[in-house]
This record gives C-alpha cells, sequence and structure tokens, in this order.
C-alpha cells in the first residue's frame, strides 16, 4: 500500500483559534500540524513588540496554545511545525521551553533562523518589486526586512528528530511543504530537483499548504457567497482542514469527524485561489506553481481529492517583505440622529476641516467614510435616496488623519469635544481622543538566494 | 427560430467570490456554480468589464485570467489599497468585503443562459437529501 501522510492546518494568523486544531489531532489522525502565525502585517506588529521589549517579536500565541495541544500531541506523536518566531524565533523557543519545564514535559524544539536580512537590505536598496520604486525614499524609516525561507531548515529540523519547529519569516505554504519533502524523500531545489515528477510533487505539495494555511477559511470559514453560506453547519466548531498526501503529491482535502464546517468544491477552490496573484505562476522559495492544470474532484461527504498541480524550478531570488515607518493616523467616530443625520454629519466633517485649516495642521490626508452606509463598498455602495437619507434613523462618520507628524495626529481628537455643545444637535457615541497609531509601509523587494541561504541556521533545544 | 431577451443581473446571482490583499493590490476569486455559469463569467468579466465597475471608487488597473478545471476567474485590481493595508485608513482596510463589491457587478445574460445558470444543479457536494 502506498504511503501517505495527513498533515493538519494549525492556525491562520496571530490570534486565530486552536481548539478546531485539538480536534484534528484527537480525531484527525494527524501526524503534522503546520501553523501560520505570520500575515504580511503581522511582522510590524511584532517589531513594535522588540521595540519595546528585546526578549519578544514573536508571536505570543503559540506558548499558550502548546500548553493546550502539547499533551494530545505527546499522545498521538502529531510533530508541530510554525513560523510563529516571527523576528525573534529564539525567544519564542525559550518562551516555550520556560512554559513546558514548568509542566515537566519534554519536547525537541527547532529553531530556524537566518531569514533576517535587514543589513543585507540596506546595502542592497533593493528597488520595491511592484512599483519599482527607489529604496532611498524610505532608507531611513526601514525598521525590519526579512526573507520568506523555503521548505529546507523545516526538512533538516525534521530529520534531525525536532517534535517542535518555530521558524521565522517562512513562506506560508512551505511550512506543509517541509513535512511532506521530509516523510517522501521529495527532492527541493537544492539537490536539483528538475524533472516533472519531482516538481510536479513539489507544486501539489505547495498547493496542499496553500490550501491548508489559512485554517478555516480552507473549510467553509469566511465563505464570501449570496445566500449560499447559510447552509454550512456549525462554524461554531469549525474543524481545520486536513490533507491526506500521498507519496506522488495527490492528495485528499477532509476535517476531523463531528467538527463544523464544509470541505467541498467551492469552499476548497475559493481558498485555492486566496492571495494569488498570477495563477499560472504563483512563486514560492521552492517551486513555481501553475494552478490552472489542478483538478478538484467533490467526493461528497467533507472530502475533495486534488491532483494535476505542475510545477516550474525555482527562480534564484527570494521575495523580502521590508517594513518602512510611513507617518502616523488619528481616527474618530461620531454618531448622529434622526432627523437630518446625514447632513449633520457633513456639516461636522465641514467643521473638522475647518478647523484643520484654521490650525494649519500638518497633514497628507483626511480620510472620510460613513460606517452603516458606504465604509466597505465606497462609492459602489449605492446612498439611499435623497428623502430616505434626510429620514435616516442615524449616521455613523468616521474621520481618519494621516500625517508625518506625531503631534498632529496626538491633536486630532481634540478637534472634536467642544463640538458636542457647539456643533450640530443629537449626537452619541463619540470615540477617539487618543488613539495615534503608526502606519507602516510594506516594501517588498526581491533578493539572491545565495545571500540569504547560507546564513540559514537549525538549532535544537530539549525542554 | 425563437428569440431570447437579453437581461441584466447581479454577478452575486451566478458566483461566489473571495478577496485579499498583496502590497497594494486587492486579488478576487470569482467562482461560477456550475459550467453554464461559468461560460457566463469567463464571457463577460472580462478585466475591462471590470475595471469599469469600480472605476466610480478605485480606477486602478485590472488584470484578469481564466481557470477552466475550476469553472473560475481570477482578477488583481492595483492601486487599491492606499498604499497597501498597513497605511490603508480604510475601516476595510485589507479588502475582506470588496469580493462582495464585486459581486454587485451588472453582467448580461440571455433568459436562456440564465436559466440554464440556475437550473443545472451545483458541481459542489452541499449535504445530502433527505
Amino acid at each position: 500500500m502506498k504511503k501517505s501522510i495527513r498533515i493538519g492546518a494549525g492556525l491562520g494568523f496571530y490570534g486565530d483559534a486552536w481548539e478546531p486544531v485539538l480536534a484534528s489531532i484527537e480525531r484527525g489522525a494527524v501526524q503534522y500540524i503546520a501553523s501560520d502565525h505570520l500575515a504580511e502585517l503581522t511582522l510590524a506588529i511584532l517589531q513594535k513588540d522588540l521595540q519595546r521589549d528585546a526578549s519578544l517579536g514573536y508571536a505570543r500565541d503559540v506558548v499558550p496554545m502548546l500548553l493546550r495541544l502539547w499533551p494530545a500531541m505527546a499522545q498521538h506523536k502529531v510533530r508541530f511545525v510554525c513560523n510563529a518566531g516571527g523576528l525573534n524565533p529564539a525567544g519564542a523557543a525559550a518562551a516555550i521551553q520556560a512554559a513546558f519545564s514548568i509542566k515537566g514535559w519534554s519536547a525537541r524544539v527547532a529553531v530556524v533562523t537566518g531569514d533576517e536580512v535587514l543589513q543585507r537590505v540596506f546595502d542592497l536598496a533593493p528597488a520595491h518589486m511592484f512599483n519599482g520604486g527607489d529604496f532611498e525614499t524610505v532608507r531611513e524609516r526601514m525598521v525590519f526586512a526579512n526573507a520568506y525561507l523555503g521548505a529546507r531548515p523545516i526538512v533538516s529540523a525534521l530529520e534531525q528528530g525536532a517534535d517542535i519547529v518555530i521558524t521565522g519569516r517562512v513562506a506560508d505554504a512551505a511550512l506543509f511543504l517541509g513535512p511532506l519533502v521530509h516523510e517522501f524523500k521529495w527532492k527541493l531545489g537544492d539537490e536539483g530537483a528538475a524533472t516533472p515528477q519531482d516538481l510536479n510533487r513539489l507544486a501539489q505539495g505547495l498547493a496542499v499548504g496553500h490550501l491548508l494555511e489559512c485554517s478555516g477559511q480552507g473549510s467553509g470559514g469566511n465563505f464570501g457567497s449570496l445566500q449560499a453560506w447559510k447552509a454550512i453547519p456549525d462554524l461554531a466548531h469549525i474543524g481545520y482542514p486536513i490533507a491526506e498526501v500521498s507519496e506522488d503529491g495527490s492528495a485528499v482535502i477532509m476535517k476531523a469527524p463531528g467538527t463544523g464546517g464544509r470541505i467541498n468544491f467551492d469552499t476548497v477552490r475559493q481558498q485555492l485561489l486566496y492571495e494569488v496573484h498570477n495563477p499560472n505562476e504563483y512563486f514560492s522559495p521552492d517551486v513555481v506553481l501553475d494552478m490552472s492544470t489542478i483538478h478538484l474532484e467533490d467526493m461528497g461527504q467533507d472530502r475533495v481529492r486534488m491532483t494535476g498541480a505542475t510545477g516550474k524550478a525555482r527562480t534564484d531570488q527570494l521575495k523580502v517583505v521590508a517594513g518602512y515607518r510611513d507617518g502616523f493616523k488619528a481616527e474618530v467616530t461620531w454618531g448622529f440622529s434622526w432627523p437630518d443625520a446625514y447632513d449633520k454629519a457633513l456639516a461636522a466633517v465641514e467643521m473638522v476641516k475647518t478647523q484643520l485649516a484654521d490650525k494649519h495642521v500638518p497633514h497628507e490626508a483626511l480620510f472620510v467614510e460613513f460606517p452603516g452606509l458606504n465604509s466597505a463598498h465606497g462609492a459602489l455602495a449605492p446612498l439611499p435616496d435623497a428623502q430616505a437619507l434626510a429620514d435616516l434613523n442615524e449616521v455613523w462618520v468616521r474621520m481618519v488623519l494621516r500625517t508625518r507628524d506625531k503631534k498632529a495626529a496626538d491633536g486630532f481628537g481634540r478637534l472634536f469635544p467642544w463640538m458636542g455643545l457647539s456643533g450640530p444637535a443629537y449626537t452619541c457615541g463619540f470615540h477617539g481622543l487618543h488613539n495615534t497609531s503608526e502606519l507602516l509601509g510594506i516594501w517588498p523587494a526581491l533578493i539572491d538566494r545565495t545571500l540569504v541561504e547560507p546564513q540559514t541556521q537549525v538549532e535544537i533545544l530539549q525542554t | 427560430m425563437t428569440t431570447t431577451g437579453v437581461q441584466k443581473i447581479q454577478l452575486a446571482k451566478l458566483a461566489h467570490a473571495r478577496s485579499g490583499d498583496k502590497a497594494d493590490w486587492v486579488d478576487f476569486g470569482l467562482f461560477a456554480w456550475n459550467p453554464a455559469g461559468y461560460a457566463v463569467l469567463a464571457r463577460e468579466v472580462t478585466a475591462q468589464a471590470v475595471q469599469a465597475h469600480f472605476q466610480p471608487w478605485l480606477p486602478g488597473r485590472v488584470e484578469c485570467w481564466t481557470l477552466p478545471n475550476i469553472l473560475a476567474v481570477k482578477l488583481v485590481l492595483h492601486d487599491a489599497l492606499q498604499g497597501g493595508g498597513a497605511r490603508n485608513l480604510r475601516l476595510d482596510n485589507l479588502g475582506k468585503s470588496m469580493a462582495a463589491a464585486l459581486l454587485r457587478m451588472q453582467i448580461s445574460v440571455s433568459d436562456d443562459e440564465l436559466k440554464q445558470c440556475l437550473n443545472t444543479p451545483r458541481v459542489g457536494w452541499w449535504g445530502d437529501e433527505t
């Protein structure tokens, strides 16, 4: 009989729920869980933590998550791979080690480092990958830069017997590809993966990772549709997707018995194309995936078989995600009741604009939207006709100032309280007196993999 | 030969969709429920038509790919997030609800096509008949 491996989805972002992961471990017969804690923006959040405290800078939810899941993982011999290390994988491992030692639990923890490339980026001054922008315009404000690593260091960690693998910025899908490469001894690019068989099974593995990396979004969660979403059962007890992958790369997507959600042709393909640009060329550090050849066969009963992904050889470059400070925002939300709610909200906006001009408040933009009317779809959301608009029960307005000047942001909320007595009538729910936050710009770039991969390290700790 | 009328309908009647973000673009996966619906999507939901739909709000360039194997159209709208999710001032800074804005788009179908789209069963398994 052909060997197959079951790998289950962990978290889909920093802050996601882990009870569904427990169901996959206890009832889903998985051998691996791979957990994605890092979105493009997460590193920006972690950077702020790290600036405050040098022991932080990792996705802190990994510690309570493992405290909850480890007994079941140990019992069912499930190995765990995650990128919760963020900007400080060693810090994450130290926190796990400390928590496990209190419990008296023993585990082999691998720490993957080497994705941090800020100094390299300063030296190379790479253009913006999409708009060709000049690095010098952001050099002074750059705060972090990390390359997306591939599956190799995860494979190395598993070969060294790691029970838990903690990485920093690794391509999300590589968290899943790593265990498959390890189990099936698939050839990676650094070993000269070149035949259609080599590349196509890596492509299948990558597609599996892509289907699982967003947790419940791969099993019926966030299913965007008119009415159809209502037919998805028991989202409150959703089962995260599990892939049973065969040695040739073919896979069946499923979930643990007794869980909610739905795995079918529709929910799986919504996830397949999620956050993909050109589907014929989905780049990753390990293989370039062509999704157009993928076949999804709905087997019924929450099972979908995926075959047919094709791959091309990896490129010589890795993607870098870098972040730079990009000024500040301060936002205010305020409610106005009938009568003339909409007109009064507009009048309040005008009073704010007047103050910004009178006081010469430096700013790049004052953004205005009306939650409940048009904040989701802007000008594509049809407003009620004039009479209905005038008769609305209430209108909320949200005003956001973008400025390079922190003092201007800090003072924005102060433009409002006096209007409670001296502005339009029947208001409530003012919110935002003090809420400056820093904005970050993302600087995507490419870097030669030869400048990054030699510095990649895998360190093993025993708890 | 009988002639059938042509009507404008909202994309939401024939398709489901999810959006996501990357840098300053929003990407959309748009999915027909069955092959009849896919034929309509592939014809009506062109880069040009989607660009015209978003134009009053976000007039960025649109790219489009078709994936007949999974009855899907992939779209990318550029310059959609005020420079990127981490600096976008909108409540929906990541464009997660923007797939619904796409589903608001009006497309043209003949009466026969519409009948076929709505009467052909879905490909996906949506639970056993009771």
